[in-house]
């Protein structure tokens, strides 16, 4: 039987056609693109063609304004970074409490040198206030950045709502649309969205190719200075394998966005409606009517993340979790601590991020082999007991170390 | 996903002692709801003999916590709660064959239950005197209050006196910047400003307080010294100064749950067996260092230690 991936929030399967795409330019096809001979020449138009197609995929103006980079992580922190230095005068971010670490870490870095970072706070559906958001738009703000889909709970943010109430007062925005991009439909060209990041290996791209959408018009400062590369806003000969890669899958995410997002979103609530349904005591964090169409976050009480993790793969099972334990650090995820999510569930969360690529088969595995292994794991929690939660467990048991 | 042993993933998998012991006279209840991990542990003690007959667990956490609940239970079970309460952390480590080092909290939280309910079956009241922060030391899984009150109780100023202190940053060096920040915070609300060092130095921090002049040595001292040095020992001799000196050292390697042994002398190198935590602990150059200091102080001589395996003593010496 073969093992069920359900991570794909985390990265994706690189599509054959993308592979198939790409493999030339490991070969045949090895000049450098800014190479004036045909070798370069040939990658030269690939890359253009690869940058056109990321062009109608994000539905932006000029292909001008597509800057290959390496992540999305890069392309967050020029966007930022960049903002900040071509306005030195504005010492202010705006973000949110529920970012990816690529965003809060540099922000965090920013208020030691003397940045304020505002952190827009989410209520218990990981939803933004937009009257709070309107309070802190004032000119000190260099700019605005705010994800355009949470990568925990699928919830899906009003960015372009958010960037026109930023426009208006004269305030940068960008958006890490890392988790959006090929799963919703994205129109740059009438949307107020100044600055744009991307990842090709979120969307069956391979990894080590990302993009920063930059909008003509926006003040800029490179991250990377050297050659004339991406016109000089982001020096480095062009990784042109994955760039092509990356044109291709961009292609693929048009072609089918709407017939896949159908069929991910079917298999992801027959999965969620399964899970829910079999297991007592667990319930889908996020914003369950505005979020992305292959995610679901569940959360099982009282048990913790990566024991259930663990027991899925010895079940074939791959996703995630939020919990503390699986990332090394000692705090539960930031955005169950957002939401409010208690402890006693906040650490027992688990990501089912789908793709194309699944089916109903596996997801009625899925749905099969959870109930059994929340059982066992409840079995063990001082939290539950026989068939139910200990009364009032936090008070029941709140232990402190000896 | 972390590199478990096979031991741990047994007793998670498939765990031992699971659930409440019936008719359990002693209850540890421990943990922490915001790490994510809780356990209580019951006991039945026989109140007659004080020899632990029962050991159950229940344990919210991840696998390593789970896998160090049920290691914990088989450990204690037949055992007088006097000799329960010598297992340390790193023994439920070790009996699981070791456990990542990000995960070492999971051994400690064992080793406090037992505490636990061991003071419940004694009737004792044990003081809650845990701190708990973010991680800045993964490698020697060093927290931050831990890092912050060293600072602040011992005015530390340099990453290199912190590793001195806590040993945090002494391993792979990606945590510096952290230690930079608290210790740059720490600096600032005592008055003064952080200056970070551009090249981490090699040399050891001696602290000398001010106030305190360096005294001169006592004759006697620095006779019996002399004399040492002065008379020719034989190698009976040496082997007995070298087995004291380490002796000596023991008590503070045994602190951090390791230990050396003496393998062999072959004139000036003295080769040693580092056993415990320190045997791969990434400060054992500096271990090493140590012990080489003392031995040499001890014999008058200069004298080369080296931390081998018997395997590799047969090939140096052929013993």
């Amino acid at each position: 039987m073969n093992d069920i991936y359900m991570d794909n929030n985390a990265t994706t399967m690189v599509d054959p056609a993308v592979v198939e795409e790409m493999l030339p330019f490991f070969t045949e096809q090895f000049g450098n693109p800014s190479s004036l001979h045909s070798f370069g020449n040939k990658v030269g138009f690939a890359v253009k063609k690869a940058r056109k197609t990321v062009q109608t995929l994000l539905g932006a103006e000029h292909d001008s304004e597509i800057i290959f980079t390496s992540c999305g992580t890069e392309s967050d922190s020029t966007a930022i970074l960049s903002a900040l230095r071509a306005q030195p005068d504005r010492k202010e971010i705006i973000t949110t409490e529920v970012e990816h670490p690529a965003i809060l870490n540099l922000c965090e870095n920013l208020e030691t040198q003397g940045y304020t970072v505002h952190y827009l706070k989410v209520d218990g559906k990981g939803r933004i206030d937009l009257n709070a958001y309107q309070k802190l738009l004032t000119e000190n703000v260099a700019i605005v950045s705010v994800m355009w889909a949470n990568n925990e709970t699928g919830t899906i943010f009003p960015v372009e709502k958010m960037a026109e109430m930023a426009q208006e007062e004269g305030i940068m925005f960008h958006t890490d649309a890392v988790q959006a991009v090929g799963k919703l439909p994205i129109n740059l060209k009438d949307s107020a969205i100044h600055m744009l990041s991307l990842s090709g290996h979120k969307l069956h791209a391979p990894k080590g190719i990302g993009v920063l959408y930059l909008k003509r018009g926006t003040r800029f400062r490179p991250l990377l200075r050297g050659g004339h590369q991406e016109r000089g806003r982001r020096a480095g000969t062009e990784n042109a394998a994955a760039i092509v890669g990356l044109g291709k899958a961009a292609q693929l995410a048009m072609e089918n966005m709407a017939n896949e997002n159908t069929y991910v979103a079917g298999l992801r609530d027959r999965l969620q409606e399964g899970i829910l349904k079999s297991v007592p005591n667990s319930f889908v964090t996020g914003d369950p009517e505005n979020r992305l169409p292959n995610t679901a976050n569940i959360a099982f009480e009282y048990i913790e993340g990566e024991a259930i993790l663990l027991l899925m793969n010895k079940h074939g099972i791959a996703a995630s979790s939020g919990s503390a334990c699986t990332s090394g650090s000692l705090e539960p995820s930031h955005v169950m601590k957002a939401m409010g999510i208690p402890y006693t569930a906040a650490h027992g969360t688990v990501r089912f991020s789908l793709s194309r690529y699944n089916t109903e088969a596996e997801v009625d595995r899925v749905i099969e082999a959870i109930p059994p292994i929340v059982a066992k794991l409840r079995k063990l929690s001082p939290y539950w007991d026989g068939e139910g939660p200990v009364a009032e467990p936090e008070q029941a048991f709140a232990p402190v170390y000896a | 996903m972390w590199d478990y042993s096979e031991k741990v993933k047994e007793h998670f998998f498939d765990p031992k002692n699971a659930g409440a012991v019936a008719e359990a006279n002693a209850t540890g209840d421990v943990g922490s709801l915001s790490c994510g991990d809780a356990l209580r542990l019951t006991l039945k003690v026989d109140p007659d003999t004080d020899i632990i007959q029962d050991a159950g667990f229940q344990t919210f956490g991840c696998g390593s916590a789970i896998a160090s609940s049920s290691a914990l239970t088989e450990m204690i079970k037949g055992l007088h709660v006097d000799d329960a309460l010598k297992i340390s952390n790193q023994d439920i480590a070790d009996y699981l064959d070791g456990l990542p080092p990000e995960k070492m909290h999971c051994s400690v939280m064992g080793r406090e239950a037992l505490q636990a309910a061991v003071a419940d079956y004694r009737g004792i009241e044990l003081e809650d005197d845990h701190e708990e922060g973010a991680l800045v030391c993964k490698c020697f899984a060093i927290d931050e209050v831990m890092v912050r009150d060293t600072v602040r109780a011992n005015n530390l100023s340099s990453v290199e006196e912190v590793t001195n202190y806590t040993k945090a940053g002494g391993g792979c060096s990606s945590c510096h910047e952290a230690i930079e920040n608290i210790l740059s915070e720490e600096m600032t609300a005592r008055g003064e400003t952080f200056v970070p060092a551009p090249v981490v130095s090699k040399k050891k921090i001696v602290k000398i307080k001010k106030e305190e002049e360096p005294k001169p040595e006592p004759v006697v001292a620095a006779e019996e010294k002399k004399a040492v040095s002065a008379r020719k020992l034989t190698s009976v001799q040496r082997i007995k100064v070298i087995e004291k000196a380490l002796d000596e050292i023991r008590p503070t390697l045994q602190r951090d749950h390791g230990d050396v042994e003496l393998l062999d002398v072959d004139g000036k190198n003295i080769y040693i067996k580092l056993i415990g935590a320190c045997s791969g602990c990434q400060l054992a150059t500096a271990t090493v260092g140590g012990i080489q200091q003392k031995l040499m102080e001890a014999l008058g001589e200069f004298v080369k230690v080296t931390p081998v395996t018997e395997e590799q003593l047969t090939t140096l010496v052929g013993a």
